[in-house]
């Protein structure tokens, strides 16, 4: 019997507003334990949710972003359960009428375009951090901190339209990239902003009927949600084919081992007991609202990667590369408007410029090299004032210096000897020098036609136009 | 009849404070003096502060002096122990509090602080605002003035009582099922229950979040005006505070109600009522009559069902808002337990006593799967033919006269072992709270057994010049708020 996944992602996405979604307090991250907190997000008794309406507006880029319809109206339900990092016993959340809903992402697998199904994305307070070991004082105690409480989240769940670990991870990736691109969310996930449940089911290849569901928590990398969904997939076959049943619970997802293990025992299936929260009013969201947040949104990846393929000749491949982040398409995008060299700008912001960045531990926006002076830097390249490689020696000096790349090509002297009367001189003396190895290669052994080249470049000092050195190596050693 | 300082209203305090004639320490000091002789026998307070009141009073006689004052500078009020008060002990009637000092204050004690109002003390109210009585208090009940065996009624027992007892000048307390009205008719002052989003939430207890209002106790109605004035207003910090002017409501008070259309609804004047109520009923219409009133006779043919909607629409958010006491971050923490759900449960069920254990797991039950649209949304959709009752009524009729309570005060012990019984004392009060407007009672008769009996006033939404006007027309006509009790 073969088994076919099943699979539905459940994502979390902290919001990056100033403020918490009900009360004015910084949503800023790794302050002291409960100095970002008021009467509200402190939960005490007599506090008031207020609703931040920047939270509202995130919401409806990324439901725009993903094809989804606005709900004109949405309202606020509490979702009732007991724990210590949830300081009014409920979390403020929506439940029957969410601000998003119907919505879709189309994700690349294997060549193939599959469209993935967006159920709803919903606003939500975030709970506050719980702190083990030693606390205030306490050897062996447990701390709350409560700076995190009331964070703003968005909680973006899937249609159960994933067939594989793969699949989830290309969708993964691409709601990462979304709401990084659309800047609501700094997408950090070992620090906990974007966070991904999983739920996984099995059930006989052609059957209609979903198996019961197992839902994977606490994984917070990309990689340790494909290596969690993998195991629970193998774990659930290998139940079913020893007798067993799956049981819906929640699991754990353990990165030492690579495993999954239950929680249950440690709770119940709990009863949310969810109703409209009667402190709020419903959120209501007109047309000219959704009008004004579409008017603001940016040119969205896959735009961008059409428009790079058929405006600048990049090609498929190297436009995905390019929109891994928005950052790094518009610096592309700026280099473009002083050279207009799409696949000389796009190999070297892939190549040298991505290299250096890696080295360095930046990202593209601590870039010291300005797109400005790398468009000045391909220019002399394609004007044959310095050659490819002489131009590696000068980006390295640009990133470290800061200066333009005509200035070090002149204080260095690098410019290009594109003089045929000068190379020649060259090659006749070397060819003079090495008689012997002429021979040689005249009587069969082309290997050696290198050797030749390093040493004309060597004694040019790397300045000799390598075309041209080759060309006339050619006619001098055939003569 | 040489009138006591303690026996002044508001307005005629102020008069004695611009002429000099009396000063606001004075004045305090008169309050706290009363309250050490009457409170022991009378109970209306949880937490005294006389330091803090003097050194009000001696800011309000030094704007006095500046000629900055306004109508409650200087004025000694007191506040249920469900207002918040920053640095004040604010105990809401519970253990589960008994150590709490509020970082904030409520928005309309600041308010009436800010207009120079002198706090004498937090008052005794039933625990969590649950009650009708102020037996469920933590601290025990309060006692009605006129009859110390008596209740007060509740929930702002205190609120009442120390209006009744002239311990403090007025009072505020909060109304969620009648716990101003009630109250105020059993020990003969003025209560007004404001309507929905009118006053501010923000720093108040929670009890039921959509049915919650926050009210003044007063001796007069001209000083139920004056102080719905004071706190009346829209605050940015509570979503459910609505964002209209606030009328001049002691502009309000001429007097006049000729015209007047006073609707009676059937449903509330019942076989079975008290005869000391009726009586006191027919005599106030007979008054409305002479001030040249007409009476329309209504029907709010939902009513019979108000009191079980309520007892589940209010369970069910009170469930939810009482959650937040868990031991972990403020109040009762158990000093034995083990473990995380250990500490949580014991800090509540020590914390809590038994009408607040009852109505959360009522509340619970409500909410929870399975019966969640049998109960909760069910109520909620009766609440909206309710509201609708209303509306329809007030298409023909500018205000509504009911009784208040269907029985004078009742004594201390009387119902407190029978639930129900208990509940259904709010019947007349219920339906305002749940159709969200605004209502009034006011001293309109006494029992044979000298318990004072109020009659209610309710009106439209954001109608209360309307109520007020025919509440003082009616005081003005006769003499039930001059009587006092006698301590």
């Amino acid at each position: 019997m073969k088994y076919q996944p099943v699979i539905g992602l459940e994502i979390h996405v902290q919001l990056l507003t100033d403020s918490k979604i009900f009360c004015g307090c910084s949503t800023k991250f790794g302050a002291e334990p409960n100095s970002q907190t008021c009467p509200v997000c402190l939960g005490l008794p007599g506090a008031l949710p207020v609703f931040n309406e920047k939270v509202a507006e995130f919401a409806i880029k990324a439901g725009l972003a993903t094809n989804c319809t606005i709900s004109p109206r949405s309202i606020f339900a509490r979702k009732n359960y007991f724990y210590p990092d949830l300081p009014k016993g409920y979390q403020i959340s929506q439940f029957e009428e969410p601000i998003c809903q119907k919505g879709w992402l189309d994700i690349h697998v294997d060549g193939d375009l599959k469209r993935i199904g967006i159920t709803r994305i919903h606003m939500e307070e975030d709970a506050g951090k719980l702190v083990h070991g030693d606390v205030s004082g306490l050897e062996d105690g447990s701390g709350v901190d409560l700076n995190r409480a009331c964070t703003p989240l968005l909680e973006i769940v899937s249609e159960p339209d994933l067939r594989s670990a793969d699949e989830a991870i290309a969708y993964l990736k691409k709601v990462h990239q979304i709401v990084t691109w659309l800047g609501i969310c700094d997408g950090n996930m070992e620090e906990g902003s974007f966070r991904c449940d999983a739920n996984v089911s099995v059930m006989p290849v052609g059957s209609q009927t979903f198996g019961t569901r197992a839902e994977i928590k606490n994984v917070n990398s990309f990689k340790f949600v494909k290596q969690a969904i993998e195991h629970e997939i193998e774990r659930q076959i290998d139940l079913i084919e020893d007798g067993g049943t799956v049981v819906q619970e929640t699991r754990l997802f353990d990165p030492n081992s690579g495993k999954t293990r239950s929680m249950r025992g440690k709770e119940e299936a709990h009863d949310y007991r969810y109703f409209p929260d009667p402190d709020l009013v419903p959120l209501v969201v007109d047309d000219a609202w959704v009008q004004r947040v579409h008017g603001e949104l940016p040119e969205l990846p896959e735009h961008k990667i059409q428009r790079f393929i058929t405006e600048f000749g990049v090609t498929e491949y190297d436009a995905e590369v390019l929109t891994s982040s928005r950052t790094l398409a518009e610096y592309f995008e700026a280099c473009l408007t002083f050279h207009h060299n799409g696949k000389a700008v796009s190999n070297w912001v892939m190549g040298e410029v991505t290299r250096a960045l890696n080295d360095a531990g930046k990202n593209i926006s601590q870039c010291p090299v300005l797109p400005s002076q790398l468009a000045a830097l391909l220019k002399l390249i394609d004007s044959g004032t310095i050659s490819g490689k002489i131009a590696k020696t000068v980006f390295d000096e640009m990133w470290k210096s800061g200066k333009e790349p005509g200035e070090i090509v002149e204080e260095q002297g690098l410019i290009q000897v594109s003089d045929s009367g000068a190379i020649e001189a060259i090659i006749d003396e070397i060819l003079a020098r090495e008689a012997g190895q002429v021979a040689e290669y005249r009587s069969g052994k082309e290997k050696l036609f290198g050797f030749f080249v390093g040493q004309v470049m060597k004694a040019s000092k790397g300045k000799a136009n390598p075309a041209l050195v080759n060309e006339l190596l050619l006619k001098k050693l055939h003569g | 009849m040489p009138m006591e300082i303690f026996d002044l209203t508001i307005h005629e305090l102020r008069d004695k404070l611009e002429s000099k004639e009396v000063s606001s320490v004075e004045a305090t000091r008169a309050m706290l003096a009363r309250i050490e002789a009457t409170d022991p026998k009378i109970r209306s307070f949880i937490t005294v502060t006389p330091e803090q009141a003097l050194l009000d009073a001696e800011a309000a006689d030094r704007c006095i002096a500046d000629g900055k004052a306004g109508t409650l500078t200087g004025i000694p009020l007191a506040l249920k122990d469900i207002f918040l008060t920053e640095g004040i002990r604010t105990t809401c009637g519970s253990r589960m509090l008994h150590n709490f000092i509020p970082p904030y204050s409520a928005t309309s004690w600041e308010k009436l602080k800010e207009q120079g109002a002198v706090l004498l003390g937090k008052l005794n109210q039933d625990e969590f605002a649950m009650g009708s009585s102020n037996e469920s208090s933590c601290f025990g009940p309060s006692r009605n003035p006129w009859n110390t065996e008596c209740i007060p009624g509740g929930s702002s027992g205190g609120s009442a009582a120390a209006v009744a007892a002239r311990q403090a000048t007025a009072t505020l307390g909060t109304d969620t099922g009648g716990s101003i009205r009630q109250p105020a008719s059993h020990c003969g002052c003025v209560g007004l229950k404001p309507t929905y989003g009118r006053v501010s939430r923000y720093g108040v207890i929670a009890y039921a979040s959509s049915l919650d209002q926050v009210g003044p106790l007063t001796r007069d109605v001209t000083d139920c005006a004056i102080m719905l004035g004071a706190i009346a207003g829209h605050d940015p910090k509570d979503s459910t505070s609505v964002d209209t002017p606030v009328p001049d409501y002691r502009a309000a008070l001429t007097g006049n109600i000729k015209g007047l259309r006073i609707g009676l609804p059937k449903e509330y004047f019942i076989e079975g009522l008290d005869p000391d109520v009726q009586k006191a009923m027919a005599q106030a219409i007979e008054t409305y009559r002479n001030l040249g009133a007409d009476f329309v006779d209504i029907s709010l043919p939902h009513t019979d069902y108000a009191v079980a909607t309520y007892y589940l629409i209010a369970t069910a958010e009170a469930s939810s808002n009482l959650a937040r006491y868990d031991g972990v971050r403020f109040g009762h923490r158990s000093p034995q337990s083990e473990g995380l759900i250990d500490m949580m449960t014991k800090s509540r069920s020590e914390g809590f006593g038994l009408e607040v254990k009852r109505r959360i797991m009522i509340g619970t039950y409500a909410l929870s799967s399975g019966y969640y649209d049998a109960y909760y949304v069910k109520a909620q959709k009766v609440r909206t033919l309710i509201l609708r009752d209303f509306i329809q009524a007030f298409e023909g009729v500018d205000v509504i006269l009911t009784p208040v309570a269907p029985t004078p005060a009742f004594k201390i012990g009387e119902k407190i072992n029978d639930p129900l019984q208990m509940y259904l004392s709010d019947i007349f009060t219920i339906p305002v709270n749940l159709a969200g407007t605004c209502a009034i009672a006011l001293p309109a008769g006494f029992s044979t057994n000298g318990l004072p009996i109020g009659l209610q006033l309710i009106g439209k939404p954001f109608g209360e010049e309307a109520i007020l006007r025919a509440a003082q027309a009616f005081e003005q006509a006769t003499d039930w708020h001059n009587r006092q009790a006698e301590l």
